[in-house]
């Protein structure tokens, strides 16, 4: 009944006039985390907010557990996790604010909260450990905690899609393990997880599949198989610091997932 | 002339009483968009479109229909000539907003001179609260009441919509009227504050009270009181100096105006410069 999946098909996505990305075709199925893989305007943001509904495909079609993608929306399926450059750290909001903000597609017009809404706030927070942080401002948390908060506005928006943009990005060892941890918690509940990310060392991690992408998609699958030095040539083009990053990461991915063990931070990242 | 005399005097007069009650209710209005304003960082745009609505305010006065609605249009209009000139050119985006809204004013300041008739130019430009008509303030009080109900509706969502609108839209809520929502609001207030400050100083009481609020107040909830009661404290007084003064209105008003936001900037207990401060010497030892 429960049909988690992701379908992309042939989808070409224009940006500013500009085509982002061609022909991209993708299908993900439920207990997934996908790490999507590309330089900085390969088309990563814009497969995000063509899953979002934020950029209308000129043809081809997305589906999610097979709905369109406006009804996607409106039974917030799709929780997405900003990059920490993208938040206005000064807003006066606090902490639970922004965690109930994951509520606000269940809730009526004026969205006032209802006890189904306070007990998933809190259970998110609970779940990164933020409860006690909750009345804090926004800015006065450390990297950790502010990507923990938006961590718990997806869990509190129980949504069975996750978009993570750069989580690990700026984060200390007990955030990031924490995180990752409960993505695999997540992945084993059926959830679908995809992270957009320039760090490869933790793809090799955890995520089961990959996604390379450069304007169009380059490879997609199992980790192991798709992670090889010719793809991240192909995926990171000319940029050779960027591929001898790659390739370094390529030799040294003895281990695949879930290694929760491994310090972030020691990763390769450009 | 003590104190008590300073307040009750002009109070004798009609033509005061509806000013402060006026440019009180005006101040509570300007100042609760003024936070969204601020936090979406529209001051810019605030500018633009309380300046671009002249044209329509003197339509409007011609065909004798209320001046929001002339504003409404010309304002809201304003904001799309922007946006279309923005995506098909390549003119950057401050340098069109700064011609469109010059533009707008300029036509109305031709269409002023040219209707000579019952606009005064100085009123339009400079407000004339201690003169204001019955008919204006009933308009005021209307653009105040729907201003402060769909501010109270929307609330949570005009909140979610300048903090993380990516979220907004990935949950279905429609972030391009909320934007339009917005606008509105703008343009019907810019006509509420042209009538006691003008419409050159309107985008003063947009912006300055929720600024001063920002730097006072971690909260979205208190940052709103704060900013309505500097802006009401500010209407009334700085009415009450004009009249005492025989001076302006409306340069009155928003001189206090941003008076209190350079106390706020000096003294904010957590945001202020001497806070900073002191908290750079603490975090140097």
């Amino acid at each position: 009944m429960d049909a988690v999946g992701i379908d992309i098909e042939n989808l070409p996505v224009a940006y500013n006039g500009k085509v982002a990305l061609h022909h991209a075709s993708l299908h993900l199925t439920a207990g997934t985390i996908c790490g999507l893989v590309g330089m900085n305007g390969a088309g990563k943001s814009t497969l995000f907010k063509a899953m979002m509904g934020f950029v209308r495909p000129a043809s081809g079609r997305i589906l999610i557990n097979k709905l369109p993608i406006r009804s996607v929306q409106k039974q917030n399926l799709v929780a997405y996790v900003p990059q920490s450059e993208e938040v206005d750290w000064n807003f006066p909001v606090s902490v639970h604010d922004v965690v109930m903000m994951g509520r606000y597609g269940y809730m009526n017009l004026l969205r006032i909260p209802r006890s189904s809404d306070k007990s998933a706030v809190r259970q998110g927070l609970e779940r990164v450990e933020m409860w006690q942080m909750r009345d804090r401002q926004i800015g006065e948390l450390s990297g950790g905690q502010k990507k923990r908060t938006f961590f718990a506005r997806a869990l509190a928006q129980q949504g069975k899609i996750l978009l993570l943009d750069e989580p690990f990005a700026g984060v200390d060892v007990k955030t990031d393990r924490m995180m990752i941890d409960l993505l695999i918690t997540l992945r084993q509940a059926g959830q679908i997880i995809l992270i957009s990310t320039h760090d490869l060392a933790s793809i090799t991690r955890f995520c089961d599949q990959v996604v390379l992408i450069n304007r169009s998609i380059l490879a997609h699958g199992p980790t192991s198989e798709v992670f090889t030095e010719e793809n991240l040539s192909r995926t990171f083009g000319g940029s050779v610091s960027d591929f001898s990053s790659a390739k370094e990461c390529v030799l040294n991915k003895t281990q695949t997932f879930p290694h929760p063990s491994l310090p972030s931070g020691e990763g390769t990242r450009f | 002339m003590d104190l008590v005399q300073w307040f009750a005097a002009p109070l004798q007069n009609e033509f005061m009483v509806k000013a402060i009650l006026v440019s009180a209710l005006v101040g509570v209005v300007c100042s609760a968009l003024s936070c969204y304003m601020t936090l979406k960082g529209w001051a810019l745009m605030g500018d633009a479109v309380s300046h671009a609505v002249m044209p329509g305010v003197v339509i409007a006065y011609v065909l004798n229909i209320p001046l929001a609605i002339g504003a409404f249009v010309f304002g809201v209009g304003s904001v799309i000539a922007i946006g279309f000139i923005k995506s098909k050119t390549r003119v950057k985006e401050d340098t069109v907003i700064g011609l469109v809204f010059t533009g707008f004013f300029a036509l109305g300041l031709v269409l002023v001179s040219k209707v000579k008739s019952s606009i005064d130019l100085t009123h339009i430009l400079f407000g004339n609260v201690l003169g204001i008509s019955d008919s204006d303030i009933m308009q005021t009080l209307i653009i105040s009441v729907i201003t402060l109900v769909t501010l109270a509706i929307l609330r949570k969502d005009l909140i979610l919509f300048c903090f993380d609108s990516t979220h907004a839209r990935s949950i279905g809520i429609n972030t391009v009227f909320l934007y339009y929502v917005l606008l509105s609001l703008l343009s019907l207030t810019a006509v509420a504050g042209l009538q006691t400050v003008g419409i050159i100083l309107v985008v003063a009481m947009l912006v300055t009270p929720g600024a001063t609020a920002y730097l006072l107040s971690d909260r979205f909830d208190h940052m709103m009181l704060i900013a309505m009661a500097s802006g009401v404290f500010s209407s009334v007084m700085g009415t009450y100096i004009s009249y005492h003064i025989d001076g302006s209105t409306g340069g009155c008003i928003v001189v206090l105006q941003t008076a209190l936001f350079i106390v706020a900037m000096i003294f904010a207990p957590k945001h202020g410069l001497l806070a900073r401060a002191k908290n750079s010497r603490t975090v140097g030892e």
